[in-house]
């Protein structure tokens, strides 16, 4: 992301060109503009370098301390399993809200009747403003017991997949339950950012399609996807970055425990929930573990954008911005 | 391939205005037709509804009759998409699709409605095309490159090529031109020309020389006022419509006098 600033000399040459025009311009505004957005350019610079430096140096005593110091005898061993879990839940997670959040962008932007949409949308839009810790809450509460039949069937029927050996567990407070809670989470992200770019699809590419003799779904498939693709996959990177940072929802719904590969047994952690879980209690070394998991949690997150941002400049030339 | 177009007695809607009001006309296959009238008359509006992409905007409903070889377009249990896949349009500004290589583009209306089409019929029909817009030597070399990488001359003729791909009966042109310099114009005037051996043409222009350059009959629509619907005020051969109109209007408009 780069902020440029240009000053444009538009100002000063219409004032030289049209005398009865009244002298409104005033370069020092111009200048002090430029000003702030360049500072608040660089401010973002600096709160990520300092946020980088702040993990780094408290992370740093991790990996000079002796093995028997450590929770799990070496920081990878300790480090491994959250990964896993973390991306565990997040890939969960967005399996479910991609395409739920893309039909529902869909259907408001170029399906459902115009008054109807809206409101629609008011109540996805609706979804994003609830406290994350109120879906952990429905999560464990309404959603963990009331899945476990569901977990039972899939055990029974599914089991010789590793990720579905039973028996299941009984209280339902399992990866899989917790990557759903995201799930629904992060729906609303995807869902207001695809509409929004949805929408404007330029009409003469609509047209085009339409023209042609397409259905709407082909012409949909034709102009809406291929003009939306940066989009898209900006919005489910942004979905993506709030499940591998969600701490609440996971903490509440998630019996965590060791590494495990069925996703409908208790067991597995994430990063952002491990790390709230034993906060309050964690001093020296400790501590600087937990913030070496954040670090490796951050890194992770830097990862998951530089991917997406090759993903859509793959597609520059075809983008139809030249 | 190419057909003949009766509308008759023929209301346009949006909601509860009436855009264009009454018009009976009759296009002869194999001809070019254009309709020209000031800004907000109801031409453009008219035109859409030869292939039904006036439905596109809410609220727009038609009442009448459009007939294409006695077949009429909005008798019941006719799917617009058919219509439109008969009655190729061609935009005003031009509109190829923008992740779509020129050879894609082409083939755009072919591969639709999961239509498979061999390799060796897809490379003989892109040709094929192409020529037909006078735009196969500008570009053989670069089929695969991006067709908004074109200039927008050559974007307008590879949008005429992907109109005529889907071998259409009727071709429709909203203001083709008006987005292009002087020499583009020149080409697509010329290649109107050329597509009149084969398809019946329509065109809505707000250059009359234009209008009198490739046209056989011409088409004056008006409007009374702002609020009041457009009308067909006079329909006859250009020679006509622009040496000896029967309407004042018309003359008044020719002549420069208003719009």
């Amino acid at each position: 992301m780069s902020i440029t600033s240009d000053s444009p000399n538009g100002p000063s040459t219409r004032r030289n060109s049209s005398k009865e025009l009244p002298d409104v311009g005033n370069p020092a505004a111009d200048k002090i503009f430029s000003g702030i957005s360049l500072s608040a350019g660089i401010l973002i610079l600096v709160v990520l370098a300092a946020v980088a430096i702040f993990l780094v140096a408290q992370a740093l005593p991790v990996f000079s301390a002796n093995a028997e110091e450590l929770t799990a005898g070496s920081f990878l061993k300790y480090i491994w399993p959250l990964t896993i879990g973390t991306l565990i839940a997040s890939a969960i997670a967005l399996l479910i809200a991609t395409p739920v959040g893309i039909g529902v962008a869909l259907y408001i932007s170029h399906y459902a009747p115009r008054r109807f949409a809206k409101t629609i949308g008011y109540i996805i839009d609706l979804l994003a403003a609830i406290p994350s810790v109120i879906f952990g809450a429905w999560g464990a509460a309404v959603l963990a017991p009331k899945i476990v039949p569901f977990y039972d069937w899939l055990a029974a029927y599914f089991g010789w997949l590793p990720i579905f050996v039973g028996p299941a567990s009984q209280t339902g407070k399992t990866i899989l339950t917790a990557g759903i809670v995201l799930g629904i989470m992060i729906l609303p992200i995807i869902t207001s950012m695809c509409r929004e770019i949805f929408i404007q699809t330029p009409k003469l590419q609509e047209e085009a399609a339409l023209g042609l003799g397409a259905t709407r779904w082909e012409m949909v498939k034709m102009t809406v996807f291929p003009f939306a693709r940066t989009g898209i996959v900006s919005s489910v990177m942004l979905a993506l970055g709030r499940a591998l940072g969600e701490t609440m929802a996971v903490t509440l719904v998630l019996a965590s425990g060791p590494l495990n590969a069925s996703l409908i047994q208790s067991g597995n952690q994430t990063f952002a929930s491990e790390i709230a879980l034993n906060f309050p209690e964690a001093y020296g070394l400790r501590m600087s573990e937990l913030i070496a998991a954040g670090l490796v949690l951050f890194v992770i997150t830097l990862i998951v954008n530089v991917i997406a941002r090759m993903i859509t400049s793959r597609y520059k030339e075809f983008s139809g911005a030249n | 391939m190419s057909k003949r177009i009766d509308v008759e007695d023929l209301n346009v809607y949006y909601g509860d205005f009436l855009a264009v009001e009454d018009v009976n006309m009759t296009i002869e296959p194999r001809s070019v037709t254009a309709f020209i009238g000031p800004s907000g008359c109801g031409k453009s509006t008219f035109l859409r509804t030869l292939n039904r992409m006036h439905e596109v905007i809410a609220g727009a409903r038609v009442e009448g009759k459009v007939m294409l070889d006695g077949d009429d377009l909005y008798a019941k249990g006719v799917d617009p998409v058919l219509v439109r896949s008969q009655v190729g349009m061609v935009f005003q500004r031009p509109n190829p699709f923008p992740t779509m290589s020129i050879r894609e583009n082409v083939l755009a209306g072919v591969r639709l409605n999961n239509r498979k089409i061999a390799r060796s019929d897809a490379d003989d029909l892109v040709e094929s095309s192409l020529r037909g817009a006078n735009l196969w030597n500008e570009v053989k070399d670069r089929l695969d490159k991006p067709g908004s990488g074109l200039s927008g001359g050559q974007q307008q003729r590879l949008c005429i090529a992907r109109s005529i791909a889907v071998r259409p009966n009727v071709i429709l042109m909203d203001e083709p031109c008006s987005a292009l310099d002087p020499i583009s114009t020149l080409a697509v005037e010329d290649l109107i020309n050329e597509l009149k051996e084969e398809y019946t043409v329509v065109i809505v222009t707000h250059n009359m020389q234009q209008a009198a350059r490739v046209s056989d009959k011409t088409a004056f629509f008006n409007i009374a006022g702002t609020g009041k619907p457009g009308k067909l005020v006079e329909y006859a051969p250009t020679q006509e419509i622009f040496n000896n109109p029967k309407q004042k209007a018309t003359e008044d408009y020719v002549s420069g006098r208003f719009g």
